[in-house]
């Protein structure tokens, strides 16, 4: 065990290259991964399930090919956590929900094979808000996730289980979903790195939709390299998924000294914590010492992303979740149903949890006949005019900044209570997905202080763009 | 007078549902578009089970067969083809929401307008559109009394193209005539084979003397799209219909509709844009390529029909309702061009009167092209007399055998010169020294005719066999 407890899981890179020579075997690497899991999770709760069979029959049968010599993947041997909203075979996926308790995939979701095709190790499936609805992992129907920095708070959301696996060192990598900040919140609260990548950078195919029109499969890990590791991995085109883009760029332009920063004056507007701001401006410092521009701009749509968002998302959930019938798969209620209405109803109130039965009642009202104009149609007006101003932007900007969260990680139980005062948080993260742009959260605070991360945004498909600026910002902060 | 009013006053707009039955794939996945007689759920994967994270992929060959149909109507093709959500919750529909789409709310369907010329009348299409099939409901006999429903996906997710009528047609009788005429279109694109079970299926609505309008599902052939629509004609003449919009399922085993819902306003779907499918521009490149492919259409058929063979309009009508009939016509005025007039009416009357008689498609007709043209030439030559032609015919339309046998059998004479100068040939070699004597001797000429009417049965034309055989002395003794 205390052999076990050397292996630094905060480094894939490190990882998988000692993997590939020999110095660590795949076993060896799964295994310390497992036994910090049930060393830590009792308290943090980043995990719905382990799978420590599956998990070490993969690893032997690596060890076995890297005996063999034969060709292995960029992330050999890695043990990595998926959020429990994408699928995968034979292993029970249940996007946080009493709905899907039992429900096993049998299919992998294209990310999750190309995971398996570079050689990492699915360890375990995190924890999420119910069905990737929240900001906070509280409204999983597993119990919330802790903050590994601080266990009496959140560790945002809703990929907050895989934000808090990675921050414990439990996995150097995870898989989120990001459809208005839920990998680059949690990044910021627990302290890591995360990205979502362009809309249609990643396949969704596999992903379980909460939002089709805003969500992106994104990568968290300790740090931006191997953020970076993990979005090569999965991202380009797949056939399987008819909004993944067929021609990705392959590489943007890199940043040369000089470029141009936006910062808008909106990102720092009213519920910003002081902390924050101190923190975010330190890493803006950081790029300014490295020779880029920063200049305040205005982002006056800001203001209406936040309902426009919201009344997108929940539109399509209420249509994404409609499959959710205790039919096919998952809850199954015992017979003694006459009628499919009170069945498939009876099944509904009991499988969803109340954030998830507020966004599909919510939703459902949206479409309606009479206030689908009023509702719908406006937010996507709303979703264009931002998308411009946006884009208008970023063609006079090399990137735009600001903070991630306005707030620091507060306790758990604080805002559960009032869905308006947690939906303000995601004002700053939303607008990236109702544009499609990439936008990364790196963390900028120092020891001692609670995490807060700094949201990068690029233009399209210029992900290794915000990985180059993130770096800086990470080694800045270092010095 | 008075029934003739009443029926002025009935309004029937049809929606019809037509599989796209020459795919290889489903509409939005790779199973086969091929869901007959196979195990119940067995041709089914992640995307047409719905399964939570699948997405859907769009088959661009169906594309191109829906707009095959859309230009055949006549219809305009939208420039950007969308699809949309149609939400509502029914255990057939794996995800609740159906792949469709739409034409209001922006958006945008493969096509709209367009139309069918029926004899006296023209039917308005109003669009024409894309869409998935869901899964089938199961019941044991009849939907009212059926103690469980069983689904099996095999079906879902296959492409359907919907045709959407405006409410133009006032007779029963009308319906069924335009969904025989569309039957017809579909046939000569090759898009759908329309006799397979539930291939084409329609809900219609009706309305009689401006009352409220009854939407009736699950009419699942021609015969009952008539009878479907009597029924409800009367009932609704009689008990009027109900207040705000009514659906009623047409239950085939007891001929009858039933009442599955009343609603107060019309339902409503929440249509919305599918986020999982990018609009599909429709490029004018690809609708010339399917323009240029079209086939020749019933309509342009029929006029060829009645000039190059010189049918009547009626009878070309007849034989361009169904492609098998007219392609049967025309495969056998090709083995036999003497007669295409008498071919014509015996197909209309004999051969379409057979397959009515057993309740059969022309498509499943056994009586081959070549066996009929035979006949005909048979008949035309006199060898046989119309009424064993019709016989043999009928023979065959059951069993599909050969009748070059049987016309030779059937024949009173035979004054096919080359069946005849087989007989002499034999009759010939086998006869060295009568021959010789025939050179010289009348006496030995009439052995000779006698031996050949012997060897036909009996049926050899005499005066023709005596002329062949004189014939052929003339070239012996020279």
């Amino acid at each position: 065990m205390s052999s076990l407890a050397k292996i630094d899981l905060k480094n894939a890179r490190r990882l998988t290259e000692m993997v590939k020579a020999g110095e660590l075997s795949a076993v060896e690497a799964v295994e310390a991964s497992l036994s910090r899991i049930r060393e830590l999770d009792d308290k943090i709760n980043a995990f719905i399930t382990i799978c420590p069979e599956q998990a070490l029959t993969a690893a032997e049968e690596l060890d076995l090919r890297l005996k063999k010599g034969e060709q292995v993947g960029s992330l050999c041997g890695v043990p990595v956590a998926v959020k429990d909203v994408i699928s995968t075979a034979g292993i029970e996926t249940t996007c946080g929900s009493k709905m899907l308790k039992g429900y096993i995939p049998p299919y992998d979701a294209t990310v999750v094979a190309k995971l398996k095709e570079a050689g990492a190790i699915i360890v375990g499936k995190t924890n999420t808000d119910e069905f990737a609805m929240g900001s906070t992992t509280e409204f999983s129907a597993f119990g919330p996730t802790k903050n590994p920095c601080d266990l009496s708070r959140v560790a945002g959301g809703s990929s907050g289980g895989s934000g808090a696996a990675v921050a414990a060192g439990m996995v150097p990598l995870a898989l989120g979903s990001d459809t208005g900040g839920s990998v680059r919140c949690p990044a910021a609260f627990c302290g890591v790195v995360g990205l979502k990548p362009t809309y249609g950078a990643v396949s969704r195919y596999g992903l379980i939709s909460y939002a089709n029109s805003l969500e992106q499969i994104g990568p968290l890990a300790s740090n931006v390299d191997d953020c970076a590791l993990l979005y090569r991995c999965i991202s380009g085109w797949d056939p399987m998924d008819s909004t993944s883009y067929r021609d990705q760029p392959k590489e943007a332009a890199p940043l040369r000294e000089g470029a141009k920063i936006a910062v808008p004056k909106e990102f720092f507007g009213e519920g910003v914590e002081e902390a924050v701001s101190k923190c975010v401006w330190r890493g803006l410092d950081a790029l300014r010492d490295s020779g880029f521009v920063i200049e305040e701009v205005s982002l006056r749509s800001l203001n209406y992303a936040l309902p426009a968002y919201y009344i997108v998302a929940m539109a399509e959930a209420s249509s994404n979740l409609a499959r959710f019938d205790g039919i096919r798969y998952g809850l199954h209620l015992k017979s003694g149903f006459r009628d499919w209405n009170t069945y498939f109803s009876r099944c509904r109130a009991e499988g969803f949890g109340p954030e998830v039965k507020r966004r599909i009642l919510l939703g459902t009202f949206i479409l309606s006949a009479g206030y689908y104009g009023v509702y719908y149609l406006k937010a996507q007006k709303i979703r264009s005019i931002i998308k411009s101003e946006f884009q208008q932007i970023l063609s006079q900007y090399d990137l735009i900044a600001g903070p991630t969260m306005p707030t620091t990680p507060f306790k758990i139980g604080e805002r559960v209570e009032d869905p308006l005062l947690m939906y303000l948080i995601d004002v700053n993260t939303v607008p990236p997905n109702l544009t499609g742009h990439p936008a990364i959260s790196v963390p900028v605070h120092r020891e001692g202080e609670l995490p807060v991360g700094l949201q990068l945004i690029a233009p399209y498909f210029c992900e290794e763009r915000l990985f180059q600026a993130a770096k800086i910002v990470e080694e800045g902060l270092r010095r | 007078m008075l029934k003739e009013q009443e029926e002025l006053d009935v309004k029937i707009g049809l929606e019809v549902h037509c599989h796209l039955t020459n795919l290889k794939t489903k509409l939005f996945c790779r199973c086969s578009a091929d869901y007959y007689n196979k195990e119940p759920n067995t041709n089914i994967c992640p995307v047409c089970m719905g399964l939570p994270g699948s997405l859907p992929v769009l088959n661009e060959e169906a594309v191109k067969q829906a707009l095959a149909i859309a230009l055949a109507l006549g219809a305009k093709i939208s420039e950007k083809m969308i699809f949309y959500r149609k939400n509502y919750f029914y255990p057939d529909l794996p995800k609740n929401f159906q792949i469709s789409q739409y034409d209001k709310a922006g958006g945008q369907p493969l096509a709209v307008g367009g139309q069918i010329r029926l004899q006296d009348k023209v039917v308005r299409i109003r669009r024409i559109q894309l869409e998935e099939d869901p899964a089938k409901i199961i019941y044991e006999g009849s939907i009212s009394t059926s103690p469980y429903a069983l689904i099996d996906y095999n079906r879902s997710g296959v492409a359907l193209v919907e045709i959407v009528t405006e409410p133009d047609l006032t007779t029963p009788k009308q319906a069924r005539l335009f969904l025989q005429k569309l039957r017809a279109i579909l046939e000569h694109l090759g898009v759908c084979n329309c006799n397979l079970e539930g291939a084409l299926r329609c809900d219609a609505n009706i309305s009689v003397r401006g009352g409220y309008r009854v939407e009736v599902k699950n009419i699942g052939s021609f015969k009952d799209v008539e009878k479907a629509l009597s029924f409800e004609i009367t009932r609704q003449k009689m008990l009027g219909a109900k207040k705000g919009m009514e659906t009623r399922h047409w239950d085939d085993v007891r001929g009858v509709t039933v009442s599955l819902r009343v609603k107060e306003e019309e339902m409503d779907y929440r249509y919305f844009p599918e986020a999982d499918l990018p609009p599909y521009i429709i490029t004018k490149e690809l609708i010339e390529e399917v323009q240029a492919s079209l086939p020749e259409l019933p309509d342009a058929r029929r006029e060829r029909l009645m000039r190059q063979y010189n049918l009547p309009p009626q009878t070309a009508d007849i034989l361009t309702s169904h492609k098998a009939l007219a392609d049967f016509f025309e495969a056998s005025v090709k083995e036999y061009p003497g007669s295409p007039l008498k071919m014509a009416n015996w197909i209309v009357s004999d051969i379409l009167g057979y397959l009515n008689r057993y309740d059969l498609d022309p498509s499943s007709l056994k009586l081959k092209p070549k066996d009929f043209a035979a006949v005909v030439k048979a008949v035309e030559e006199g060898l046989i007399n119309e009424q064993t032609g019709k016989m043999l015919i009928l023979k065959a339309a059951a069993t599909g055998e050969s009748l070059e046998e049987r016309i030779f059998t059937a024949a009173s004479k035979i004054k096919d010169e080359s069946i005849i100068s087989r007989f002499v040939d034999k009759v010939f070699k086998e006869n060295e020294k009568a021959v010789k004597d025939a050179l010289t001797n009348e006496k030995a000429v009439n052995y000779l005719i006698g031996l050949v009417m012997k060897a036909s049965g009996g049926k050899a034309d005499p005066h023709l066999t005596r002329s062949i055989i004189l014939s052929r002395l003339k070239k012996v003794g020279s």
